[in-house]
């Protein structure tokens, strides 16, 4: 017995519906762009002073869930950090930011090493030539014995008979 | 290196606060209110009683005065004296939870950066401070209130001794 076409397309949008559902399902499930572990690296418990991963306090362990929650629901790393700010403000940053004051903890170590560089170099110039014959241009060059060395060097040999 | 002294100088005068003390004027930077829009300040209630109560909803001990605080402030609350919630260094959420969770009537507003408790200097929650029309503060109490304390000590000194 062969079934009636009408039956047959229905069987056919079943059949569809049941493949299509569980890759609507995956579509519909958000991916995970960060992880807790990644967040709580970079992230401050306000009432602790420490990083949010070493903190273990009623405080930290709330923090953790909500930033598990937004994970869950696929937020990226930054969008994850301005829903801590906008809940603890700025402090909740473990890393400084790149602007305003903050700014400073980075520029500050540059310049410091730049600075540091400078004067090393300048260091090295003024020792070097501090080494350098009056007027001469190239380093000091070892200079051999004058005559009153040699025939004082003459006289010692000839006393020794070697 | 005097930057470096500029910059450690600046961290410490930044960082230190000895908070206030009994017959001082209490801070009152406006806060964001914890439900609905707008914001609020301890200034919104001058020529008032006020009872501030910096809480938590992570904090075991203000879930355990926030029935006593309720009450007192059904009891007492009125145009001349009102309990003041103050949630500092909570999630929003969790902060709007604890309110319905406890009946809390009273208002509150946010100090989600703790902004306002370093202000008012205090070393943890819950902390209540009883501001008198002025603006000063009349008690402190670094800890939890009870119903003995709030009827032993605050409600007499409530206009009225408290009687509403």
């Amino acid at each position: 017995m062969r079934p009636r076409p009408a039956l047959a397309a229905w069987l056919g949008v079943a059949a569809a519906l049941l493949a299509i559902g569980p890759l609507g399902a995956r579509a519909a499930t958000p991916q995970p762009q960060t992880s807790l572990s990644e967040i709580s690296a970079e992230v401050m418990c306000p009432v602790c002073g420490t990083l949010l991963e070493l903190a273990e306090s009623p405080q930290a362990l709330r923090e953790k869930a909500f930033v598990s929650r937004l994970v869950a629901e696929g937020r990226s790393k930054d969008q994850i950090k301005d829903a801590l700010v906008a809940e603890y403000g700025t402090e909740v940053l473990a890393l400084p930011q790149g602007s305003g004051f903050d700014l400073s903890a980075y520029l500050v170590p540059i310049i410091a090493f730049v600075i540091a560089v400078i004067a090393l170099a300048i260091g090295v110039l003024r020792w070097r030539r501090a080494g350098d014959p009056p007027g001469g241009d190239g380093p000091a060059r070892p200079r051999g014995p004058n005559a009153a060395d040699s025939e004082r060097l003459d006289a010692d040999l000839a006393r020794y008979d070697l | 290196m005097l930057a470096v002294v500029g910059l450690l100088t600046f961290g410490l005068l930044s960082k230190g606060s000895s908070g206030i003390a009994v017959g001082e004027v209490a801070p009152a930077a406006p806060l964001p209110q914890l439900e609905g829009g707008g914001t609020g300040s301890l200034a919104d209630y001058r020529g008032r009683w006020v009872l501030v109560n910096f809480w938590a909803s992570w904090c075991v001990p203000c879930r355990e005065e926030a029935p006593a605080l309720e009450q007192f402030q059904k009891r007492h609350g009125n145009a001349g004296f009102t309990v003041l919630g103050i949630d500092s260094r909570d999630l929003s959420g969790d902060g709007r939870a604890f309110v319905r969770r406890y009946g809390l009537t009273y208002p509150q507003l946010r100090d989600g950066d703790g902004a306002t408790a370093h202000d008012f200097g205090t070393t943890g929650v819950p902390e209540n401070y009883l501001i008198d029309p002025d603006g000063k503060v009349r008690l402190l109490v670094r800890g939890p209130v009870n119903e003995e304390y709030l009827d032993g000590e605050v409600a007499p000194l409530l206009p009225g001794g408290g009687q509403s």
